[in-house]
Order: structure tokens, then sequence, then C-alpha cells
């Protein structure tokens, strides 16, 4: 579709100018810009793309690259209220797909396109990080509704038809619970007579960083590198200016500790972002925080602000002379790659998310070429932690190689699901003990891109030398079929591919064409031994040289599965022979309708007879 | 040499062209006074060479072309059922080639005005709605890519075959055009 | 060369390095060949077909951004590399749509020449049969998206030689795609040009300068070598 890029109409230019007006115009925040024009517009138009390039001094073809390489980020027509049912294997547990398909039929859309009206559309995304109080839908990307039923959608469709505004919805809808279950030192916040960060931040930068190192804590975002090396790589880096940014881009799907942290224990975060800065030497901090999180930013926005106004940040913060630091929140707009470090760093600068190329690592050049620490908010409130009770304090919890607590996201088929955190090294049969999974199967430990853990194993710790954990543990009981959960999960990373790279972009996306195949979803022959052939070679391609993780990780589900539970392939792979890969019947329909045949030769069977 | 022993059984080698253009088979030709070579270690099966009309059991297929209509699809898998080695001919059977690139036009369409009235004869096949290389309806066991293929690839690929070993073709001999 | 200079070794032999060299750029000028599509020393590295993957002490890099390492153990061709890259070749040619007899590049294309010196006689995978318009709308440069294979080499090109932007990569996944700034959206309206370094660099038939397609004779073209055309 060739869209002229001359015409924006008055009232959209202005409302795109007074965004503008707001970030001054900087082209480094234009995810932030596009993000709160569409807020106001709904869908960005290529043509108010091009007024916001202009103004930017960009190219429309980049400004259009940015737009479209994020998912929440519309450049076709969308409705006025635009639901997004959250996609986790979680959520179609708990039933969202009848409820979205409920949903659709009182209202009489197709998923993933807006009404003739032009009042809603509905559709998925990717897991938005409520799972143990799911199923949940984003609404215009802003708020969340939880606890989806069939009563909650009517009264949802009631509304959206009867065109009552957001605001005038029941305000139990969107109630977001914490729900923590078990609390260890994280969860349970700084004691009342800990003490403050300008008595912690009299120490000496060498001296922070000595406590980080001493306790041997590594992040908790998945990679697990040692927080007191990368915090030492980035003071040492060359550079007048430095940047400290906090990781909440919480997508991994299954994972919602983050979500907890940011809404109740805000402080201890900035105090460890603000720690980092200071043993590093930063003066910028930033947090991305994920956009399906959005509903949090006032409250994180008014914790700022308490917090500049106590001094503990702006101009000699906390009361260090010469210690300048502040901290900015960015929004990302539903791209799971950019919780990849660097990745989340191109998009803090204003665009596409896509990884770097590394070396340089973000410690040795970041945010616009400065040395940059990216740490997970679980990290930093460690931080706030072990800056108070010392770095032998921390390191005496847990094992020797992986010490402290750590916060799993509980959810699927269990009595209780919700926040746990043990020390590391806690078993896995403990945690499911203790959320009351019944008969558990298996457990998907770190999201789709960690482990899928059989009962067999589930004598296992997690650990960084065991089963390491970025936070998700989703329980599948019994009932559960896990060449279904793969499948799920191989949807998942085909969609947040960032196309880069070759094997990432072609493969994922093979891959998820093969599970078809094999579920039988898209009308093809039946799965045989050389589909499981086919599998097992992508998986080697994708293990062996993508550009980053999500390409490295991607096949991780299939591969699991495929060890574990390889029945649950065997069974869709019977055939005797190779079968087509499209369904050949439907391959003569434009031709049948031309002709108006429908005699024995006018049809194919898809399968070739043995 | 054994002059006493028996003469070894011919391997019984059936071609055809699908979505082709017989390209494929001129450049076979194209092996020129090495078919007498050949014909003393090769029979042939159903193939242009010997109007044989139905595929019988072979142990070599060459197939020509791509998948453009239901009979394309049925003379496959009659190939596939009745040899042993199904090998894909050149760029059509690969890819789909040429004809494949109708793929981005709507096939119903391309009947409504070419014929204006279309023709409901059940005798002739329906095409597909996209042309499809072969590989996504059967499974292929080599192939020797070409525009044609090189006379001299036919040539080593069956040499292969007579002598029982896999066939990779030599470096010069994989080419595209 | 004094024996005292760095060198790494690639497949056994031994290859100097300068400072700041990658394995790729070290490997090139020593006259060893890692393949590759996406990389051109005139412009920075994208780093995204990974054919030139190569194992550097055993772990998986890209050739063409990976710093050399003096003593370092690089192993390009290996037998699980040789599948590797055959594989990444595949997955390029049933992504787009990519007919090479019909194709004016034909004997000058980069990915026609990795496939076959990779020894691809067979796509392996699916075809995605992804729908592209072509847009000829530009007078002396057809852009043929049919065949891109997203290298970034015009982008780059554009960027950092022509200084006009003309392109940028838009959409993600399987979806993601060139770009072209201009109102339209085409390449007519856009600024480039024929004498443009963008309007010639990409390794495949994508972006093509009209009018001189099949000049070259058959035997003649840029791959025309004895080891590709017997």
């Amino acid at each position: 579709m060739v869209v002229n890029a001359a015409a924006v109409s008055e009232p959209t230019a202005e409302t795109a100018d007074a965004v503008l007006d707001r970030w001054q115009r900087d082209p480094l925040a234009l995810v932030q810009i596009l993000r709160e024009t569409q807020a106001a517009t709904h869908w960005l138009p290529r043509s108010l793309l091009a007024h916001i390039a202009a103004a930017l001094g960009l190219t429309v073809a980049h400004v259009e690259g940015v737009a479209g390489f994020y998912r929440f980020f519309h450049t076709r027509p969308v409705g006025r209220v635009r639901l997004l049912f959250s996609d986790n294997i979680t959520d179609r547990m708990l039933g969202s797909e009848a409820l979205l398909a409920q949903l659709c039929a009182r209202l009489g859309v197709v998923p993933g396109e807006v009404d003739a009206q032009g009042r809603f559309s509905v559709d998925r995304c990717s897991c938005t990080g409520l799972c143990d109080q799911g199923p949940a839908l984003l609404v215009n990307h802003h708020q969340v509704i939880t606890r989806l039923d069939a009563a909650r959608v009517d009264a949802l469709a009631d509304l959206l038809l009867a065109g009552t505004p957001v605001e005038q919805w029941p305000a139990a809808w969107f109630e977001v619970v914490d729900g923590v279950r078990r609390a260890d030192l994280l969860l349970s916040g700084l004691a009342a007579d800990a003490p403050t960060l300008p008595a912690v931040l009299a120490q000496s930068p060498q001296a922070l960083l000595d406590q980080v190192a001493q306790s041997g804590l590594r992040g908790r975002g998945g990679a697990g590198f040692p927080t007191a090396r990368k915090w030492q790589a980035c003071r040492d880096a060359a550079g007048p200016l430095r940047c400290v940014v906090c990781n909440a881009d919480e997508g991994e799907p299954g994972t919602f500790k983050d979500r907890v942290l940011l809404a109740s224990h805000a402080d201890a975060l900035f105090d460890g972002m603000t720690v980092a800065a200071r043993a590093v030497g930063a003066q910028q901090g930033f947090v991305y925080l994920r956009g399906e999180y959005r509903y949090l930013l006032p409250q994180l926005e008014q914790v700022l602000a308490r917090r500049r106004g106590q001094g503990l940040l702006g101009r000699d913060a906390a009361g260090v002379m010469g210690f300048d630091f502040d901290i900015a929140i960015h929004l990302g707009a539903g791209a799971y790659v950019c919780g990849e470090e660097s990745a989340l760093i191109e998009s803090l600068e204003g665009k596409r998310g896509t990884p770097r190329i590394r070396p340089p690592f973000p410690v040795q050049a970041g945010y616009l070429g400065r040395p940059t620490v990216v740490n997970n908010v679980e990290t930093f409130c460690a931080v706030a932690h072990i800056a108070r009770r010392g770095g032998a304090w921390w390191a005496g919890i847990g094992t020797a190689q992986s010490t402290g607590t750590k916060i799993h996201s509980v959810s699927g088929d269990c009595a209780r699901p919700g926040l746990y955190e043990y020390p590391l090294g806690t078993t896995i049969a403990r945690i499911l003990e203790d959320c009351g999974a019944h008969d558990p199967l298996a457990v998907q430990v770190g999201g789709p891109s960690g482990a899928c853990v059989p009962a067999s194993e589930f004598g296992r710790a997690i650990a960084f030398e065991d089963v390491p954990s970025a936070g998700a543990f989703m329980v599948f009981d019994r009932s559960r079929d896990l060449f279904e959960v793969a499948r799920h999960f191989a949807r998942f990373f085909a969609h947040e591919s960032c196309g880069l790279c070759t094997p990432c972009r072609v493969g994922t996306e093979l891959v998820v064409r093969r599970l078809d195949k094999l579920a039988h979803a898209r009308g093809a022959g039946r799965g045989s031994a050389f589909d499981i052939e086919r599998l097992r070679d992508l998986d080697t391609v994708l293990h062996s040289g993508t550009h980053c993780g999500l390409g490295a990780s991607a096949c991780n589900p299939l591969r699991d599965t495929m060890r574990h539970f390889g029945e649950a392939y065997a069974q869709r792979s019977t055939a005797p022979q190779f079968q087509p890969d499209i369904d050949l019947d439907a391959q003569l329909s434009s031709a049948r309708r031309a002709t108006g045949r429908s005699d024995a030769g006018a049809h194919l069977h898809t399968d070739t007879p043995a | 040499m054994n002059a006493s022993a028996p003469a070894p059984r011919k391997l019984r080698v059936a071609t055809v062209s699908l979505g082709g253009c017989f390209g494929c088979h001129m450049s076979l030709l194209d092996i020129d006074e090495r078919l007498f070579e050949l014909i003393e270690k090769v029979e042939f099966d159903r193939s242009p060479l010997t109007d044989i009309k139905t595929v019988g059991e072979c142990d070599v297929g060459l197939i020509e072309g791509g998948l453009c209509n239901a009979e394309n699809v049925e003379v496959l898998r009659a190939f596939r059922a009745h040899c042993t080695v199904l090998v894909a001919v050149g760029a059509c059977a690969i890819t789909g080639g040429l004809p494949a690139l109708r793929n981005h036009l709507d096939v119903g369409g391309i009947l409504q005005s070419v014929y204006g009235e279309v023709p409901d004869d059940p005798e002739l096949p329906l095409p597909l709605n996209r042309v499809l290389p072969i590989h996504e309806v059967v499974h292929i066991d080599h192939a020797l890519p070409g525009c044609p293929p090189p006379a001299d690839a036919f040539w080593q690929l069956l040499q292969d075959l007579i002598a029982g070993r896999t066939p990779v073709p030599a470096p010069g001999l994989i080419r595209y055009d | 060369m004094s024996t005292g200079d760095p060198t790494f070794e690639l497949d056994g032999q031994r290859v100097p390095l300068q400072p700041g060299d990658t394995i790729l750029a070290a490997a090139a000028r020593a006259g060893l060949d890692i393949p590759y599509l996406c990389w051109s020393a005139e412009v920075s590295a994208s780093a995204s077909c990974r054919v030139c993957t190569v194992l550097a002490d055993g772990r998986p890099v890209a050739a063409c951004v990976t710093p050399a390492v003096a003593g370092q153990k690089v192993e390009c061709r290996t037998p699980s590399l040789d599948t590797q890259r055959l594989r990444l070749l595949q997955m390029l040619f049933v992504e787009g749509n990519h007919f090479c007899p019909g194709c004016e590049k034909s004997g000058n294309c980069l990915l026609q020449v990795q496939a076959e010196r990779a020894g691809m006689t067979d796509l392996n995978f699916e075809v995605l049969n992804p729908e592209r318009p072509v847009d000829a709308s530009h007078p002396d440069v057809l852009f043929e998206p049919n065949r891109c294979i997203l290298c970034q080499l015009c982008v780059r090109a554009s960027d950092e030689i022509d200084g006009k932007r003309v392109f940028a990569i838009g959409g993600h996944g399987i979806a993601t795609r060139l770009l072209i700034d201009s109102p339209s959206g085409r390449l007519g309206d856009s600024a480039l040009s024929v004498g443009d370094r963008a309007a010639h660099i990409c390794p495949v038939g994508a972006l093509l300068p009209k009018r001189v397609g099949f000049a070259v004779p058959i035997g003649q073209r840029r791959f025309d070598t004895e080891d590709t055309r017997g």
C-alpha cells in the first residue's frame, strides 16, 4: 500500500507537536515520542511518521523502521480501544483462547482486525507478566485487566458496545496484586532500621564495589554474569560519562517478579541503581520499563520525584558532594528482544531494538557510546541489601557458587501461584511442594529460553551450577501436552525475532511451520521421521551461531521436550513416508472455483497413500 | 576379467518432465556418444525416450519440472511409489523455477483471462494455486541443480548410481543457471 | 613477516594479524577464503547473514565482526560448519524468491556462488514464497525485493558512503524488509542516483542498475571461474 506522506491532519500534527515539544525534539526519544503520540492518535499513519521524522531530523524510512519494529506500534488502522490478550502458555492453560473467541464473537470482530466502525480491535500479545492472576489483557497498551473469566468478558463486551470510556470500567478489573507467597530477603524489604542511603554512600566507590564483589552476586536477568566484574569493567573503561541502566523489560514469558519489585520495592531498586552509579562513576540512570508495565509508570515517577525532593537524586545525590546522578524512565513498546542489554540500549537511543555487535560490550561503549552498566531489577534490589549488610552476609546465603536468594514467579498447574523467594540452591521439588503442584509432569524453569525439567529431575536445585533461572517457574501437570507447550514457545520466538540474522529470522519461522505440520494446524500432510530429522537440523543451526541469545535459545523448548517427551513427537510422526508440507487439496481451490468442477479429478489427497 | 560371469542387471531408469520445458532431458542427451556406453548399463522405463506411458518398478526416477497441476502431483507420486531413488533434476523441480513466477497471481484469475469461459472438462488437470518444488510433496533422494544441469552432471550422477555410490556432484557441476 | 609477528591459526594455517583486525579481514589479507555474504570492506559490518560463522577456540562467532586474537585457533572448514553454512544458504533461498535462471545477476551473484561452492543442490526446507511487489519506479535502478537477503549493504553504503540515508530496515522477524526513504516509499521518489555506491553494492540481484542486465556473456561473468562453471 502506497500512502503519501504529505497529508497529515491538523489535530494529529498538533498532538504530535505537543509530544515532540515535551521531548525537546530529541531524536533519542523517538520510541517515547511514538508511544505518546500513538496514545492519542491510536495508530501511526505514515504521514504522521513523516511529520515526526521531519521534526526530529530523521528520515521517514528510519522512523517507519522503528515504528514497524515494536509490536505495540500500529502502522495500520486499529480500533479506538485496543485489547490485547496476554498469550503466554499459562494464559492459554487458564482458557484465554476461549475468552478471546467469546469477546470477538460478542464484538463481531476477527482477532487482529478492527471493526467496521473503528471502535475496537482485539488481538494477542506476548506474556504480560500476570501469569498468577491471568488470563490477562492489555487495554490500549496502558492498563491491564486481570482474572478474566466468561462473566468478565461478557461485561467487558457490554461496556465496549455501549462505548463506555475505559475510565468508567469497574476498578476491580484493573486490580493487580503482588501475590507474594514466600518472602525472603528481597520481598521482605529493607528493615526499618537499615542504614540510610547517604550513610551507605559515605563509603568510597571502591568499597561499594568491593562489597558487591565479596557478595558473589551474579546478574538475575538470566546470563548470571558476576555483577562486580561488570561494574569494574565499566568503571575501568575510558570516558568522562557513564550510565547505569535498570533492565525492567521483564519479557521472559512466565516471569513477573520484577513487576512486584517495581510495584512494592522501588526504593530498593533506586537505592541499588544509585549505589551502582556511585561505584562506577555514573551520572545518568535509566529504567527501561517494558511497555506492558505502563500502568506502573505514575507510581514509579512519584517515587523518583520524592527521592529528588529528599536529595537522594540530582546534584550531590544522597549528600555526596560532586556526585550528580538522576534516573529517567523510558518505556518499551512490546519487544522481547529489548531484554538483551545491547538491544535495550539501542531502544533507549530511540532506535530499533536490534542487538549490537559485541565487542564492544555495553560496559565499554553503551548508551551513546558511554560505558554503561545494565542490570536486572532484582540485581539492583539485591545491591541495596548488600550495600547495607555487607558482601560477606550475602555470600553466606545460598550456595558457594550461587549466593543469595532468588525470586521465582510460579504459575501454571499449582494451587498457589505467585512469588516465592528462596536461597539459591533450593530444589525444584521443594518449590513444587510449597506451591501445591499436584502430580506435575514438568516445570519450565527460566521461561522458554530456560530449561524444561521433567519429573525425574525435580531433585535438581535452582542455582547457576545446576538449573539456572531468570525467575520463571511454569508448572505443567499430567494433563498437559508438552509438544503443544513447545509449539507455543516456538511461535513466541518467531514472533519476537528481531529479524537481523538469518538463522533466527528464517529458522524460527521454519520451526513453527514444521511443528504446525506435526500438529496438523495448517492442513499439511501427516508428520513422519523426515519432519523430526528436519527439526533436529533446525535445532542444530539455531544453537550454533545466532547474533544474540534469543535465536540461540529459541530451540531450547524444542530440544528439551524432544529429549524428555519424545513420545509426544513420535505419536505425531507416524506416517511411514514423507508427506506434503502443504494442503494439496486446498491448492486446487482457485482452479475449482474458476472451473466450477467438483469431480474426483478436481481434488487431491494431501497425504500420499501408502 | 571373468568373461563367463553373467552380465550385471541393468539399472532401470524412468524420466519425466512435469512442469518443465524438456530442457533437462535435452541436456541428458548432450552426453552425446556416451549414450552408447550408458545404454550398456541402463534401461529406460517410462520416459520420453521410450514412450512408455506409466512408470514401472525402477531403480532411479529422474524428475524434471515443478508441480503445476494435479496431474503433476499424481505422476510424481507414482514415481515415488515405483522408484527406489528419486532425483530432482533442474531448477524447476528443485525450486519451482520459471513457472513459479506465476505464484503471486491468482490462478483462477489467470484461467478467466486466458479462456474467458473456463473449460470444465474433467480430462483437464486443474492447476495448483502455486507452482511447488517437488520436495514439498514427496521425499527426494538427490538433486541435480541447473537450468539445465550440465550433461556432465547427468553423466556423473548416473555413473555414481550405476556403481552404487552416493552421488555427490563435482564442484564445477553445481550451477543454478 | 618476522617470526615474532602475532598470528592466529585458521584451519591449520598461520594467519598474520594487525591491530584492529577481525578474523575475516585478516584471513582475506592472507588470501584465505572465509565465505560471507553481508560483509564489505567499504562499509561497517551488520553481521546479519552469519555465513562467515567460524569456531574461535571452539565458540561459534561471526568472523566479520570478531576481533582476531593472537594464538587463537579458528576453524572454518569443518564438516559441521560446512553443513551449517549450507543450511544458512538454503534458508536464504527459501526465504525469498530466488530464480537464478531468469536473474540478471546470475554469474555475478554472491549468494549464488557461495551456495554453489557450499555444494548446495537442493533447498532442504519448504519455500516461504513471500509476496514482495517489484519496484521499478526508478528510471535507472531496479528494486527487486524478492531477491533481497537483508544484508544491509545498501543501507550502509547510502549512509556511510553516499551520505543519503536512502534505505532502512523495517518490520521484524520473518517480515523484516528493506524500506526506502521517499514520500511514497518507492525508489523512484528517493534521492538515490545510479552513480551512488548503494546502487551497486548489492551482492544479489535486489538492487540493479537498469539496462545493463545480461550484457556480459556467460563464461565471462564475475564468478564464471573454473571451479563454479566446470
